[in-house]
């Protein structure tokens, strides 16, 4: 794979992240943490965005990940937040390559209202699983990395710096992939898919393939949300939890990985600033933030970087 | 040009960034923040979150005004005022979270009041710990907290919801030995679930032979209830448990009733205490309710009680609902650590007449106790109440114990009116230290030691 800028500039972004952790104040990790879990899901989503398809489910990869991770946890008590990452990524791949059978063929309202059918289901499930805490969910606690014991304060910073790297990689491969040839048939599937049928790529295979990607970047969101927040319950897979990464993906755009990842984090911040002063009313914060960022930036919060290069390529 | 402009806004950022995360200068002690989190949005901030959230309000202004009933005249926490920042509950317990170490970290608050929901507390505790700040968890109601783990930094204080199911078991059983058939509608999320449970075993227990029928499960806020209550016409049982609350309670009470459910039915609401004043002539006569402790009707008459009654009716012009209770306790109980922290500090400084360092010892004396000094006296400490004396007896003292009470109601010239009221101690309706509550029922309701 070719290093280019956006490449290069992963690279010292994660970097950045790695050298400052240690100086940050813990609420900024904290909302830099979240941000990050948020932005990994939020790259799956763009993903499925640029194939034409909005899910209205996500949260069922999102919650199925976290749950991968406490359960290695809980039932089989090693708490090692690696294994827990594989975990849910394994756990994600098997579901989506299953669920993708049927979802990839449908297009639309039909495939976000049967996304969302299906991530109500496993609330339904997790809901009446007594066993698993019910509504209450449970902790989490990842104690090594990668057989590394940590504890106390180098293990928010561990696992801050594992995050961080963890999403580095994701969006790398990602950014690889979407420049691939496969990768581009997204967009032209998006466009006109009995084109890209002539042409002799499968839309299926195409369709099928995008979902399990995205589908496991979610599971990854959500095992390292279950490590960094220490708590996992059913609401992970409620549909506003859904609507929030949709929400998140349009905020961003789908022009370039850097957007989700910086959606998330505009997102994250806004909400938390919203909390702490106006806790009467920070859903309407919200959705003023999302209003305004519709009607004067209809292509999100990245089409702000672009617009400068449209201008320059025109004149 | 573009590159200098991008590194300068870069720079920019970086440079805010950093002056934000700036440690606010040390200064001296002027006023206790205390973070009060309570739900301000969603199904539970009607009938639970914004009572709580007036009574606190109402709490601090009559605490810093000095108004408190003995012995809770000294101004504010210790003389201190005291300062509320609100937060919402809402949004899960991973916003939860998120938001526990903004107040923390960003606001600095010097503690958390707070939780309604079960798995928001279950989702802070081992945070709070982490963070090594002292938070009181004062509405919640699931043993778990305290079962599964033991903390140094929380605390809760009122009991937890096991009582609610012996004590309604027990009543029941006093007032109707001949019950024979059992039906329940609870709503399928975990407190529902609990409740169900921890009747349904208490039951086995202390009656082997009644029949458990049918246990309705409605989802959360569903609303409508045909079928649930076709069902339990058809079960036939003498006696309905529910744990139902808010508008599902109201609409289940509102659909049931044309259909005579209650007819033959007894119904137990185990935490009806805060509808009686909405659903007049809703409520049928004979139903048994509870309030989650001795709050609401149920509080015996103090000086605290008629302390509450007061300034919450004055602030918001209804009487106090049961979480309005809990939050008094959760404030009295800081309030009482506080100063039985600052006279112990007092009491074991330099004597009268000593030679030196009088001035710093004494200064030390009487500032405001540490974190640790305030843990160490809010331990097993007990206090007064306006739903009575509160002891932090469970939970290597971090878990308040209270006794209980049920009641039977009565519509009487248009307003429901609870009589046959019967008191149980806390020992007879708590699981001792070490056992898991189920265990403690399914055990047979073992004495401890």
């Amino acid at each position: 794979m070719k290093l280019d800028r956006t490449g290069l500039s992963l690279i010292v972004v994660v970097v950045m992240l790695l050298v400052s952790g240690p100086f940050l104040p813990s609420w900024m990790v904290s909302l830099l943490n979240v941000s990050m879990c948020y932005g990994i899901v939020v790259l799956g989503m763009m993903l499925l965005m640029r194939t034409g398809l909005v899910s209205f489910g996500h949260g069922l990869y999102y919650c199925l990940g976290a749950y991968a991770a406490g359960l290695i946890d809980q039932v089989w008590k090693m708490p090692d937040m690696l294994l827990m990452v594989a975990g849910s990524i394994v756990a994600t791949a098997v579901v989506s390559a299953v669920l993708g059978l049927l979802l990839a063929k449908y297009r639309e309202i039909f495939f976000a209202m049967l996304s969302l059918a299906f991530s109500m289901i496993l609330y339904g499930l997790l809901v009446k699983s007594a066993s698993l805490g019910s509504t209450d969910g449970f902790n989490v606690a990842a104690k090594t990395v990668g057989g590394v014991a940590v504890e106390g304060d180098t293990l928010r910073v561990t696992v801050f710096s594992v995050t961080a790297v963890i999403l580095g990689i994701a969006a790398f491969l990602l950014h690889g992939y979407l420049a691939s040839h496969r990768g581009r048939l997204a967009g032209a599937i998006r466009d006109n898919e009995l084109r890209v049928e002539y042409m002799g790529a499968s839309v299926f295979a195409t369709v099928h393939f995008n979902y399990v990607v995205s589908a496991v970047l979610a599971g990854i969101g959500g095992a390292l949300m279950a490590v960094n927040i220490g708590h996992i319950d059913p609401e992970m897979t409620y549909w506003p939890q859904s609507g929030e990464f949709v929400f998140i993906a349009i905020l961003s755009g789908t022009g370039s990985v850097f957007a989700p990842l910086g959606g998330a984090l505009v997102f994250e911040s806004v909400r938390s600033f919203a909390y702490e002063y106006s806790p009467n009313t920070w859903q309407m914060v919200l959705g003023i933030t999302m209003l305004v960022v519709m009607i004067f930036l209809p292509g999100g919060l990245w089409s702000l970087f672009t617009r400068g290069k449209a201008k320059e390529a025109a004149t | 040009m573009k590159r200098i402009g991008g590194a300068l806004g870069a720079a920019v950022v970086a440079c805010s960034l950093l002056a934000m995360g700036m440690p606010a200068q040390a200064q001296q002690k002027t006023s206790v923040k205390v973070g009060f989190v309570t739900f301000l949005s969603g199904p539970a901030a009607g009938p639970f979150g914004v009572p709580a959230k007036m009574a606190a309000e109402a709490i601090v202004e009559s605490l810093n005004a000095g108004k408190g009933p003995a012995p809770y005249q000294i101004k504010g926490f210790g003389g201190l005022p005291i300062e509320l920042v609100v937060a919402d509950e809402a949004g899960g317990a991973t916003k939860q979270v998120a938001e526990f170490r903004t107040l923390v970290q960003r606001q600095e608050v010097d503690m958390v009041i707070g939780y309604i929901g079960s798995g928001d507390c279950l989702a802070i505790a081992p945070v709070a710990e982490e963070l090594k700040k002292l938070t009181v968890l004062f509405d919640c109601g699931t043993p778990r907290v305290f079962e599964e783990a033991s903390y140094k930094y929380v605390f809760r204080t009122r009991a937890h919801a096991t009582m609610d199911a012996v004590a309604a078991t027990m009543y029941l059983l006093d007032n109707r030995p001949a019950v024979k058939r059992i039906s329940g509608i609870n709503q399928n999320y975990a407190y529902g679930q609990d409740s169900w449970n921890d009747f349904e075993a208490s039951i086995k227990a202390m009656k082997p032979g009644v029949e458990i029928v049918t246990s309705q499960m409605p989802k959360f806020g569903a609303g409508q209830y045909g079928s649930e209550v076709s069902a339990l016409l058809a079960s036939n049982s003498d006696v309905i448990h529910s744990s139902l609350w808010g508008g599902d309670l109201e609409a289940f009470m509102l659909q049931a009733q044309p259909r005579d459910l209650f007819r033959k039915s007894v119904l137990v609401l185990v935490a009806g205490e805060p509808y009686l004043h909405r659903l007049p002539g809703k409520i049928p006569d004979g139903t048994i309710v509870g309030a989650r402790g001795t709050n609401g009707v149920f509080a015996p008459d103090s000086p605290h009680k008629r302390w509450l009654m007061e300034i919450y009716k004055a602030k918001a012009g209804v009487d106090p609902n049961y979480p309005a209770f809990s939050v008094a306790q959760a404030f009295l109980g800081v309030k009482a650590a506080w100063e039985k922290a600052t006279a112990k500090k007092i009491g074991s400084a330099i004597p009268m007449g000593a030679a030196k360092n009088v001035k710093e010892e004494m200064e030390k004396a009487y500032a405001p106790p540490t974190q640790d000094e305030l843990i160490a006296a809010f331990e097993n400490s007990t206090f007064d109440s306006p739903s009575g004396k509160v002891k932090m007896g469970l939970g290597k003292g971090h878990q308040a114990v209270m006794g209980t009470a049920y009641g039977t109601t009565r519509f009487e010239n248009g307003v429901v009116k609870v009589g046959n009221i019967k008191y149980y101690d806390a020992e007879r309706v708590t699981p001792p230290e070490g056992i898991s509550s189920l265990d403690w029922i399914k055990s047979g309701f073992r004495k401890s030691k």
